[in-house]
């Protein structure tokens, strides 16, 4: 078994995701597909990709929903990742210490040269979250863009996971969720942003933010007056 | 334990390149990011005007799109019969050959005998350019089935347009409204913007049957029956106008609300615009009581009351004929509601926010501007009501009256270039409707000779139609003929329908490029399929005598070709996005950009615009050979870029113009043009002066600069129409008025039941109600945002989100029918029968079902295995389409809107049954087609990427 680090560090990188700006374009998991593909954890392979079940591994993918019925409901897009908990059961069953979470920012990663493909953690994960790479044999996940957030050969403002570097509605947030003053801290306590099934205590690091209530028009009574026509133009004057 | 060691700042390729995406209309800007040779990355160019830095999830997969299995990688002829998929590889000059052959015949006969058509093409001012040049009328891309409707029903209305000729004010909205934008044009912006209007607490309202995507994040969402949204905005416009929140400065000042109509039933002038002898639309002046040219700074008009002209005619103001018609009871949102869907409650609620956004609490921008009078104003004033529109409103046969509709409602509160409404986007505004004609007439059609203008154009009345002796077409797609005659875009989808019929004319050469008429750009597949394999009973001949393709890839219309021009992916060329066609502008000023080589072909292919400039000389063309008969672009389509002028100084780019590259706009060719894009990441743009930027249809310093620059022929406002004078030209002939009428009583019944100078909701040509209750059920498609438009979605990444598609039906529906989520049903229209799984679901119209646009493809194609469910399960409606209308008093008119020949494809009705059990298997199942000839492997694990991990070990 694994275990996390001692020091409960206060830096705890991760993600908001705003849930009511979310269209479900994909945008996010196709660049992060991309990003990944020749990334830290180098291929996500597809398997049969042209053939009849194509099945990659992703990261990050986007799911639809609706909620409620055609009048009142909502349809919801989704996107799932690693939420880089803080107690991550998929660090604690681990046999060999090849997922881990890291003591100086807080995020889940796996070392491949240590994972025997046992799949412990996803099963552990009930976020769905872990990607197992059968070609590879080895368990792969969201990194957080490792290979971005520190990379020095990036210009500073592009030092951020390619999901949120790439999304055209701006739904998607990076930053430290350990520090209550930073910018993302602030937008969760701004909109009410929420752990994913809090009640099974694993302390998730990313947060979604709820869809804002839906703005109906006020309804007033139909004014009922009866139209005055054209006449109430007639002595209006107008210039060119 | 050791924490792993890990690389964090390995620097993401060798090389980075800028180009622009081609992964659909947006045409972002992207960075190219390589790795010994290969593709690293990429992503959006942060700087670039359209996506400032993002990149959706089709061009993220611009990677697999280029490595594609299906990719083409040599010449082809065909060997089998036409659409058995048999062909031999062959050297370029023999296919250029083979080409010169055909298509010279053609010329020095009957130019008129090729048919040029281009699809998703972004350089159509080359190849409508090329088409004129050899002299035939026969050209368009595929406007037509696409957007023809939205850009000509602003066009004739305001003089610019949604989506391409303008935007929503994503900055100062408080209000946006999306009417049928299914998922569609344009992309990244639209995503942009409505981050930044959710982001200020602004409120969407998105009007379409289906809430997914926009919809779904839209405050609220009105699931409209299709076909009726022009209904739903009269009943806006009724509501606006009994309570009187409208804009009647705005009306009087900046369009023809004031101009007089004359009234004379019966007689020629009816209708007619008074105008005095100079030409000037007449108004009514309320203070001196007389007529005034409504143009005249110091008349107060009045807008109400019927006025006696010269000669004791009378005439109405077009305010007071669009109030006449929009007060009344039919209008109202009682009436309405029953046709829409939307209940009347609903629609006057609607209606209140639009004019409570618009007009009350003002919001002012600290922007002093001088309007063409030359008088300054210390502020600009907002009207902050955006809105938009696409594709539900586009694909039916009523879409341009119910875009004119849209516009209308711009018009009334004064939401049209003010800050928060939509924007134009240069180099629009243009004088409605923009110049120039169409060319082609008849008279103009000789052998061996070019026609003297641009093929696609813009009418003005029916003296401008391309017209035979007897009244009938003289173009294949029949565009600018009484069928469809203000069809800007032409007409694609009728071409090979009409060119298998040899009506009006035999075509000997069908030339197409990234057209996928063979499949899911035709209304009608099994017909389509039918045309382009006839053969002539007598000479045993294919009727479409030859036809030539190119695309890049084994997309299913190859196997209906005799001779492919293999083409390269968007990453291997270059191009010009242009001003003089599609341009990438936004409403802070003009832009345009470049694609350039970011990699070499490892293929014998060859960029389709460099194939038609080297065609262009070898036949002979003027344009594209020197007097002393050498090519006059060596260098291809990059050298065409830099030196073509079109009219002196102006050429496909206009950045870095002039022999020192400081001029834009209009200047001597560059020859460092090119690098002077590159260096600047591909893309030029001029930010417009912040006094330029609002009310450009009357702003003086814009409409003087935009003259200056070659936009707009004069520095005169641009009066924005209500009152269409084109279409009351063709009502007067329809009327029996004029030299040019219509040749039968058939097409003038047309013509007056569909041309209303004032637009006005008519149901679809195939009808709203169903009395025999045969297709009670509206069929439509939502364009899949990680696909649509995009030519290389079939790709390994994005398939794997959508691997097949299924028809969603309202769960009520659905439980009525007997239908079972993830069962099998059989779709029918008058049409064709397919096979279809469901998917139910709450968020649509209850009597609407939808699918998505174009996942299924025929077996065989596009580099997929046979078994791929692409092939098996996803379907197409377009097999329930027709392309023509039932016959009605022994006419058969086109399956389009009779006004601009849009392809009328969303007003597809049918019914839906539960289909016994059987193969899961959709229908129909088109043969398969045999594999790319080009043996390329399939790989069954798919690793990219790995070698830019591997091959550089960690430090």
């Amino acid at each position: 078994m694994t275990s996390l680090p001692n020091n409960s560090a206060t830096k705890r990188l991760g993600l908001v995701i705003d849930l009511d700006t979310c269209v479900g374009c994909h945008a996010c998991a196709v660049n992060c597909k991309e990003w990944n593909a020749g990334g830290h954890m180098a291929p996500l392979t597809d398997i049969d990709p042209y053939g009849a079940e194509p099945e990659g591994v992703w990261f990050n993918r986007v799911h639809a929903y609706e909620a409620g019925d055609r009048k009142t409901g909502r349809t919801v897009h989704f996107p799932r990742s690693c939420l880089h908990c803080a107690e991550p059961q998929c660090v604690t069953v681990c046999p060999t210490g090849a997922s881990y979470k890291r003591a100086e920012d807080g995020i889940v990663l796996v070392d491949e040269d240590k994972c025997i493909g046992c799949k412990l953690c996803s099963w552990a994960c009930p976020y769905g979250a872990r990607e197992y790479d059968s070609h590879s044999g080895v368990m792969k996940k969201c990194t957080l863009c490792i290979d971005r957030i520190y990379n020095e050969a990036l210009p500073e403002n592009e030092r951020i996971p390619a999901c949120v570097a790439t999304c055209p509605t701006s739904a998607r947030h990076f930053g430290d969720l350990g520090d209550p003053n930073s910018d993302v801290s602030q937008l969760v306590a701004a909109r009410g942003g929420y752990d994913l099934a809090e009640e099974l205590g694993y302390q998730p690091t990313n947060k979604y933010l709820p869809p804002r209530p839906k703005r109906e028009s006020q309804s007033q009574p139909a004014n009922e007056e009866p139209s005055s026509g054209l006449l109430r133009w007639v002595d209006r004057l107008l210039s060119s | 334990m050791k924490q792993q060691k890990i690389e964090t700042s390995k620097p993401i390729g060798d090389t980075v390149k800028t180009t622009t995406c081609y992964m659909c209309a947006c045409r972002c800007g992207i960075r190219v990011h390589l790795r010994d040779g290969k593709i690293r990355y990429i992503d959006g160019n942060p700087n670039h005007p359209v996506n400032k830095g993002v990149l959706c999830g089709k061009g993220s997969a611009g990677i697999m799109h280029h490595y594609s299995p299906a990719r083409l990688s040599k010449p082809l002829r065909r060997v089998g019969a036409r659409g058995e998929g048999k062909f031999e590889e062959i050297e370029w000059e023999d296919a250029l050959r083979l080409a010169t052959g055909w298509l010279s015949e053609v010329r020095n006969t009957d130019p008129r005998r090729l048919a040029f058509f281009t699809g998703r093409d972004q350089s159509q001012a080359l190849t409508g350019y090329w088409a004129a040049q050899f002299g035939t009328p026969n050209f368009a891309a595929h406007g037509g089935f696409c957007s023809v409707n939205m850009a000509a029903g602003g066009l004739y209305s305001i003089g610019g347009s949604f989506w391409e000729f303008g935007e929503p004010d994503w900055e100062h909205a408080r209000l946006l409204l999306l009417f049928g934008v299914a998922e569609d044009h344009d992309s990244n912006p639209i995503k942009i913007g409505l981050g930044k209007m959710k982001a200020r607490g602004a409120k969407v309202i998105s009007v379409n049957p289906v809430r997914t995507g926009y919809s779904a994040v839209a405050d609220e969402w009105i699931g409209v029956r299709p076909g009726t949204d022009g209904a739903l905005i009269g009943a806006l416009i009724h509501e606006l106008l009994r309570t009187d929140r409208i804009d009647l400065e705005f009306l009087a000042r900046t369009t023809d609300a004031s101009w007089l109509v004359i009234q004379n039933p019966g007689k020629s002038d009816d209708g007619q615009i008074f105008r005095n002898e100079d030409g000037q639309p007449m108004a009514w002046d309320g203070i001196n009581k007389k007529l005034m040219p409504a143009r005249t700074p110091e008349a107060k008009i009045s807008l109400i009351g019927e006025r006696e002209l010269p000669g004791g005619k009378k005439a109405k103001s077009v305010f007071q004929l669009l109030a006449e018609r929009y007060l009344a009871p039919e209008h109202s949102p009682e009436t309405v509601a029953a046709i829409t869907d939307v209940p009347a409650d609903r629609i006057r609620e609607i209606a209140r926010e639009i004019a409570s956004a618009a007009l009350d609490d003002p919001m002012e921008i600290q922007q002093p501007w001088t309007d063409w009078r030359g008088v300054r104003h210390e502020t600009m004033t907002a009207r902050p009501v955006s809105i938009h529109a696409m594709r539900g409103i586009s694909a039916h046969s009523n879409g341009f009256d119910t875009c004119r509709l849209l516009h209308v409602l711009q018009m009334l509160i004064g939401a049209v270039d003010a800050p928060g409404s939509f924007r134009y986007k240069a180099p629009f505004p243009r004088p409605i409707p923009p110049g120039p004609k169409p060319a082609g007439k008849l008279s103009q059609i000789k052998a061996g000779e070019p026609i003297p203008g641009m093929p696609l154009g813009f009418v003005g009345g029916p003296e401008d139609l391309l017209l035979d002796e007897n009244g009938g077409p003289v173009r294949i797609d029949h565009a600018f003929s009484w069928e469809a005659p203000l069809s800007a875009h032409g007409l694609m989808h009728m071409v090979i329908e009409n060119a298998g019929n040899a009506n009006p004319t035999p075509v000997d050469v069908l030339f197409m490029y990234m057209a996928n008429m063979g499949w899911n750009s035709s209304m009608n597949v099994a017909n389509t399929l039918k045309n382009l394999t006839a053969v002539d009973e007598a000479s045993g001949e294919y009727r479409i005598k030859h036809v030539i393709y190119s695309d890049a890839f084994w997309s299913e219309t190859v196997a209906y070709a005799d001779l492919i021009f293999p083409d390269t992916t968007y990453l291997e060329r270059w191009d010009a996005i242009s001003l003089l066609d599609r341009p990438i502008s936004d409403a802070e000023g003009p832009a345009d950009a470049i694609r350039q080589p970011i990699l070499e072909p490892d293929r014998d292919v060859r960029a389709f615009q460099d194939v038609i400039i080297e065609l262009g000389y070898r036949l002979g063309l003027p344009a594209f050979t020197t007097n002393s008969g050498e090519p006059k672009y060596p260098g291809g389509y990059a050298d065409y870029i830099v030196n073509h002028e079109r009219n002196p100084g102006i050429g496909p780019l206009a950045g870095w113009r002039g022999e020192d590259g400081e001029s834009s706009g209009i200047g001597a060719p560059n020859p460092d043009q090119l690098d002077r894009y590159i260096k600047n990441g591909s893309f030029w743009k001029h930010h417009l002066d912040p006094d330029q930027r609002y009310f450009k249809h009357s702003n003086k310093r814009y409409l003087e600069w935009a003259k200056e620059i070659g936009f707009i022929p004069s520095a005169d406002p641009i009066v924005l129409r209500i009152y269409s004078e084109p279409l009351q030209a063709f009502r007067r002939a329809a009327q029996g008025h004029g030299e040019v009428q219509p040749p039968n009583s058939e097409t003038r019944k047309r013509i007056l039941e569909n041309f209303d100078p004032i637009p006005r909701w008519r149901p679809p040509l195939n009808g709203l109600e169903d009395p025999e209750g045969n297709y009670p059920l509206h069929a439509i498609t939502q364009r899949p945002m990680a696909m649509y438009h995009s030519w290389g979605s079939q790709n390994a990444w994005l398939r794997q989100i959508h691997t097949s598609n299924r028809l969603f039906v309202a769960r009520e529906l659905a439980e009525k029918l007997g239908l079972k989520d993830g069962g099998w049903a059989y779709v029918k229209s008058p049409t064709g029968r397919i096979k279809a799984r469901i998917k139910t679901m709450e968020g649509v119209n209850p009597r609407t079902v939808w699918t998505w646009n174009a996942i299924g493809k025929r077996r065989g194609a596009w580099g997929l295995s046979e078994d791929a469910p692409e092939s098996n399960e996803g379907f197409l409606l377009n097999h329930l389409i027709s392309e023509l209308l039932p016959k009605e008093d022994g006419i058969q008119w086109p399956n389009t809107d009779p006004v601009t020949g849009q392809a009328a494809w969303f007003d597809l009705r049918v019914q839906l049954e539960p289909a016994p059990a059987g193969a899961e298997t959709t229908e129909p199942l088109a043969p398969p087609l045999p594999q790319n000839p080009t043996k390329r492997s399939r790989p069954k694990y798919l690793t990219y990427g790995a070698d830019f991990r591997f091959k550089d070990p960690v430090q």
